[in-house]
């Protein structure tokens, strides 16, 4: 109950809660507002509909005190009196609206009366209006008829007149040749001719027509086989046959033989530019002379200055210019012909009424077959000129060449989109520039094996001889202007250098401004497979290759390649080994950014290819070496009576020699090869060497030797000996230094002597001599070995076996073959 | 499979010469011939048991002097050549060396010269018996060979080998000698030796046959010879040169043999330190070449009876054994008989399965510790050889069983 607020309100806010209570109180629910306000079923809700005032009351009466139904009280009278009021404004709202609006609605009866009356005015007027206009379009009916009728007999008599001017007016375009005007005519009228030639008027003029029209179009004809005229002309000429009703394919055949004889003239000036064929050209040239004088009557103007002042086959130009020639020649007359082509047969076609009857197809498969055709004829002269670029000097020629051609074809493949030239053209490109990595190689190699001619010359060249110099003299040996390291250098720079400038030759290929670089042959497989392999790996493993025939050809008798020659090669394949191989490959794989997508030889192999070369040709270096040693060796003991020879009074020159051309060969190693281990000397190395055969165990030996029933004890020592040295392989293989070469070589040398020593017998001083022998050499070897130790065994089963195979054994005093071998 | 550990037998002296004994195809036996200059020369005998693993030794001695060959009868199994040199101050027998004198006249008036000669001998018959009662004293007090016959000419040098005809009756031999090839008939029991025809090798320089072999093809109408680095091939009937490798080998020609079984393949070995196999028919290129010693090679032997096992002997102290199949009469392993075919589909989808042989190193034998100058299979085990050091080491090996067992199966 909110009692306090109805007095206080005054404004709309009053008023309103005033109409809801109306509302409420009549029954009537606002929208939106029931659900907000529950029904209250209380029968004590004054405000409820389901009030009862019994219940009320007694209510009221049963919980209230007086005073607080007195206080009710005075309040529902208050609120009773209010409400009354309340429904008296109301009231009095209302009624004076109603008032208001019947005064209204009086006042518009009155204004519709007058208007009606207005109205009915209006329509008496307009039937008036009617009914003058009919009067007035009845009496123009006539004449309107007869001027329709005039209108129509003047345009026939102007058409008439058109046709009966016709023949005159065509000739008149005729001789003035205006082709275009006078087909436009004639097409205009041809359709009424064709209605009405059943009056033998009209058939008289389109006889006459007729007559013109072909003569035109002989005209025409002829125009377009003189071909003579400009594109522009042409292409009218063709529209304009087209328009005459001309069989399409006819034209197309005409346009493009009349096309083809210009092209092939082309090519037989290109033809005339290639060497190797000038007879044949001469002939061929002849017979299509023959042949275009037949076919085209009107072209003998055109075909033979041109032939006459065809270069003479003699002269042979260099390829760009050939290219160059081609391709402005050839080419552009190709691409001419394409695009005019296009546009009467193809383009134009489209747009009329023409595109019904196929013809572009037909007209583009023609194209195509002209095109292939010719152009086919075109890579077969380009790719035997190619064929003929056999001088690998100036790359860059070829590159321009082949690019020039490849980019102006690429104008043929925008032209004619499904056409496979551009593709056979880079075929072209590819074969050549596979071609080129191959006479690159094959160029690279007789390079290579034309330096090793130099080398082989500059080393074969008299040099100052190392025998004449004193034997240890290693400075003086030195001296020997072998300049083996400057042969080295250079070869090695040579051939980078060589390699280089042939990467950079080849490189051309992939350069960003070559239009065919960036075809994927070019960016993967030339990169990987045909310079990376066949080119740089190639090479290289050529190089291994011909290193070790060196070994194999030169093999038996050792005498065909220079020793020196030998040891240079297997130090550049070792170079190549350590640096030069991943050097040229990174080189390569940076200039061409090579992108393996099939798998490439690894530096490895090759690297392994190389060590396994210069292992090799430092074997056989080894191996020949030691025996031209050991062949002087053999000889001196071979030829000599070692029963009956004269006590030793010197060392024998043949070992003074071996011990010479050690040195120098030492020297010759030392030029390449580094120093290497060797086992640290003994202080007194070349001094105390006797002491093995002179002391204990040679005295033994002999004694042994000495005591007839004991002959057991010489093997069982030198078993015994054998038991704690090492087994020594002879022809072993040798590490990259100088000691172990050297080690190598003394090795077989020794091993020789042993083994001819072993076939010999002895006199007293057979023995002797070969005792002053061995320690002269025992002298002057120890120093190039890595194990001396090898030399004294080796030495001592010389003096061992010598003395075994003595008649006589009796050992010569060690001072006396110290003070020999000093001697010298 | 464990192989059977190789036999070793000690010599006293130095020796180089070593051969099967060719007429006896029951036991094991090989001859070796010393080397010695100062004290009597022996020919040792070495029987191998097989069984046992065991050697017997029995000792003769050879007094002319120190042996550098020695070949065996292949008729006679009593009968032996030997090459020996001998000094003149050891010489006894100064009689038979008349032409040694007159070659040497020309040195120094010194009494000691060395000659080669060449001669037949006869074991004494009772060497085995006399070993048995006593070994220690036959070592002691051995037995002497009986002299036959001198192969010695006054016109001709010095004799490097002698080689019997192969699979003969043991009546003819051949000397080489400098630059000769005598041919010899023995008669009488081998008491007397007669030249029937010779061959001699012209040339510049002074010329001379290192060994040779007689072929026992072609009726045993050939031969072959090393001088320096080339191999001649000589007909026996007219005593010319048929066929000539030069340059066969980079150094000197150290040995040949021919293929038991394929009668144009030759087996040679030199100081290059190769092993060459050739056709004599195209003698441009060698068939085959074995590189796998280390220093010169002075033997090969084929093997008697299979012909891809090959033997090589080299101064690097080893001793090889190769097996040459794509150059053997077998070169698709063992060819299966028609009567084995019968056995069953299953022996022949083995054979077919087994994978072909390649030529590969067998094995290689170091067992020697000096020199090896001499190799040679048994001529009644197939399986066995011996190899000579230069130290006096005999070493009796067999060839792999494995192997044996897949060339036979």
């Amino acid at each position: 109950m909110d009692e306090g607020s109805v007095p206080v309100a005054e404004d709309p806010g009053r008023r309103r809660r005033v109409h809801g209570m109306l509302k409420l109180y009549y029954g009537l629910n606002e929208e939106g507002k029931a659900p907000e306000q529950p029904e209250s079923l209380d029968p004590c809700d004054i405000n409820g509909p389901h009030f009862d005032p019994e219940l009320y009351l007694n209510k009221l009466r049963r919980e209230c005190s007086l005073t607080e139904l007195m206080d009710q009280e005075t309040c529902m009278v208050r609120q009773i009196r209010s409400l009354d009021s309340d429904m008296q404004t109301l009231v009095y709202e209302n009624y004076n609206k109603f008032i208001s609006a019947t005064d209204t609605i009086r006042k518009m009866k009155n204004d519709f009366k007058k208007m009606e009356d207005e109205m009915d005015c209006l329509s008496a007027n307009m039937a008036a209006i009617t009914e003058f206009s009919a009067r007035i379009s009845g009496t123009l009916q006539d004449q309107h008829a007869q001027i329709t009728k005039l209108s129509g007999v003047h345009t026939l008599l102007r058409k008439l007149q058109f046709l009966f001017e016709l023949p005159a007016r065509l000739n008149k375009c005729l001789e003035l040749q205006a082709y275009a005007q006078a087909v436009n005519t004639h097409r205009r009228a041809r359709c009424v001719l064709q209605q009405y030639s059943h009056l033998p008027s009209f058939k008289g003029i389109q006889d006459d027509c007729h007559a013109i029209m072909d003569k035109l179009a002989q005209e025409l004809r002829q125009k377009f086989r003189d071909g003579g005229s400009s594109a522009k002309d042409l292409s009218e000429c063709v529209e304009l046959l087209l328009q005459l009703d001309e069989p399409a394919e006819e034209l197309c055949d005409k346009f493009l033989s009349h096309a083809r004889s210009r092209l092939e003239s082309d090519l037989q000036g290109l033809e005339a530019e290639i060497r190797p064929y000038p007879s044949t050209s001469a002939t061929k040239d002849a017979s299509v002379h023959g042949l275009s004088s037949t076919t085209a009557p009107g072209s003998p103007a055109d075909g033979s200055p041109k032939n006459s002042s065809l270069p003479s086959p003699a002269s042979n130009t260099d390829i760009l210019e050939f290219i160059d020639r081609g391709c402005n020649e050839f080419v552009s007359s190709l691409c001419l012909v394409i695009t005019s082509y296009q546009e009467l047969f193809i383009n134009h076609a489209q747009k009329g009424e023409l595109a019904s009857k196929n013809i572009p197809q037909m007209a583009n498969g023609k194209l195509h077959v002209f095109v292939d055709d010719l152009a086919a004829r075109y890579f077969m002269l380009v790719e035997r000129r190619i064929q003929e670029e056999k001088g690998v000097g100036d790359n860059s020629l070829l590159v321009r060449a082949l690019d020039r051609f490849h980019r102006r074809l690429q104008a043929v493949a925008k032209l004619l989109p499904g056409s496979a030239v551009p593709n056979k053209g880079t075929e072209i490109v590819i074969r050549a520039a596979t071609e080129r990595v191959k006479q690159y190689l094959s160029a690279l190699q007789s390079f290579y094996m034309d330096s090793l001619t130099d080398v082989r010359q500059a080393l074969a060249t008299p040099r100052l001889s190392v025998a004449g110099t004193s034997v240890a003299g290693p400075a003086s040996g030195r001296d020997a202007p072998t300049s083996l390291p400057e042969l080295l250098s250079s070869l090695s720079a040579s051939i980078l250098n060589q390699i280089k400038s042939v990467l950079a030759s080849v490189h051309l290929f992939t350069a960003k401004d070559i239009t065919f670089s960036n075809k994927p042959y070019f960016k993967g497989e030339f990169c990987s497979q045909g310079v990376r392999e066949s080119l740089v790996v190639s090479f290289i493993k050529f190089v291994c290759q011909s290193s070790r025939q060196f070994c194999e050809t030169a093999g038996d008798k050792g005498g065909s390649t220079p020793p020196a020659l030998l040891l240079l090669l297997s130090r550049l394949c070792l170079d190549y080994e350590t640096s030069t191989i991943s050097y040229i490959l990174t080189l390569t794989d940076e200039q061409f950014l090579v992108q393996h997508h099939s798998p490439v030889t690894p530096v490895t192999t090759l690297c392994a290819e190389a060590r396994e070369a210069a292992q090799k040709l430092l074997n056989h270096y080894v191996k020949v070496q030691g025996l031209i040693i050991s062949q002087m060796l053999r000889k001196s003991v071979e030829t000599r009576d070692w029963v009956n020879t004269i006590e030793p009074r010197n060392v024998r020159a043949v070992m003074k020699r071996v011990v010479e051309d050690t040195t120098s060969i030492d020297v010759q190693v030392g030029l390449l090869y580094e120093e290497g281990v060797r086992k640290a000397h003994s202080s007194d190395s070349s001094k105390r060497t006797f002491s093995v055969y002179s002391s204990s165990r040679q005295q033994a030996r002999y004694a042994a030797s000495y005591t007839p029933s004991a002959p057991m004890d010489t093997n069982l020592l030198s078993n015994i000996h054998k038991l704690f040295s090492e087994r020594i392989d002879i022809f072993s293989s040798v590490e990259f230094n100088k000691v172990s070469v050297m080690t190598g070589i003394i090795k077989i040398s020794l091993k020789t002597f042993l083994e001819c020593v072993r076939l010999r017998t002895f006199g007293r001083y057979g023995l002797q001599q070969i005792q002053v022998d061995c320690h002269y050499l025992q002298m002057y070897l120890w120093r190039f070995v890595s194990d001396e130790n090898l030399v004294h065994f080796l030495l001592d089963e010389i003096v061992g076996s010598a003395a075994h195979r003595c008649l006589d054994p009796a050992p010569m005093e060690q001072s006396v073959i110290e003070v020999i071998c000093e001697r010298g | 499979m464990e192989d059977d550990a190789p036999v070793i037998y000690g010599l006293e002296f130095q020796a180089r010469a070593l051969t099967a004994q060719t007429a006896e195809t029951d036991a094991v036996r090989f001859l070796v011939g010393t080397q010695s200059l100062k004290f009597d020369n022996q020919i040792h005998i070495i029987d191998f048991d097989d069984e046992n693993n065991i050697i017997n030794k029995n000792v003769l001695l050879h007094q002319a002097g120190e042996i550098w060959h020695i070949g065996a009868s292949p008729a006679d199994k009593a009968v032996l050549t030997t090459c020996y040199n001998k000094s003149e101050s050891h010489c006894f027998l100064l009689s038979v060396a008349p032409f040694a004198a007159s070659l040497c006249s020309s040195f120094f008036s010194s009494d000691s010269r060395v000659v080669s000669c060449a001669a037949v001998w006869r074991m004494p018959s009772d060497w085995e018996t006399g070993s048995h009662e006593s070994p220690d004293e036959s070592a002691h007090n051995p037995q002497t060979l009986e002299l036959l016959c001198h192969l010695d000419d006054s016109t001709h040098g010095n004799a490097a080998c002698v080689l019997w005809e192969p699979m003969g009756d043991g009546k003819r031999v051949i000397s080489l000698a400098d630059n000769h090839a005598l041919l010899w008939d023995l008669q009488e029991s081998s008491t007397q030796a007669t030249v029937s025809s010779t061959a001699t090798l012209e040339g510049k320089g002074q010329l001379k046959f290192t060994s040779g072999k007689w072929s026992p093809h072609h009726n045993c109408s050939q031969l072959a010879t090393a001088n320096d680095t080339a191999i001649r091939g000589w007909d026996l009937r007219t005593m010319s040169q048929i066929y000539c490798i030069e340059n066969a080998h980079g150094q000197l020609v150290r040995d040949l043999d021919f293929n038991p079984n394929r009668q144009y393949y030759l087996a040679s070995c030199g100081d290059d330190c190769k092993v060459k196999f050739w056709d004599v028919r195209s003698v441009q290129e060698p068939v085959k070449t074995l590189e796998e010693h280390s220093h010169w090679v002075w033997s090969v032997r084929y093997n008697h009876s299979h012909d891809q096992l090959v033997l090589t002997a080299s101064s690097d102290s080893r001793l090889i054994l190769s097996n040459m199949v794509s150059i053997s009469s077998e070169p698709f392993g063992h060819l299966v008989d028609d009567e084995e075919l019968s056995e069953g589909e299953e022996l022949h989808q083995e054979d077919k399965g087994k994978e072909p042989l390649k030529d590969s190193v067998v094995s290689t034998y170091e067992e020697h510790e000096d020199s090896v100058y001499a190799a040679e299979w048994s001529s009644a085990d197939p399986w066995l050889f011996a190899s000579l050091s230069y130290d006096g080491r005999l070493v009796i090996n067999r060839v792999p069983r494995a192997l044996k067992y897949r060339i036979l199966l």
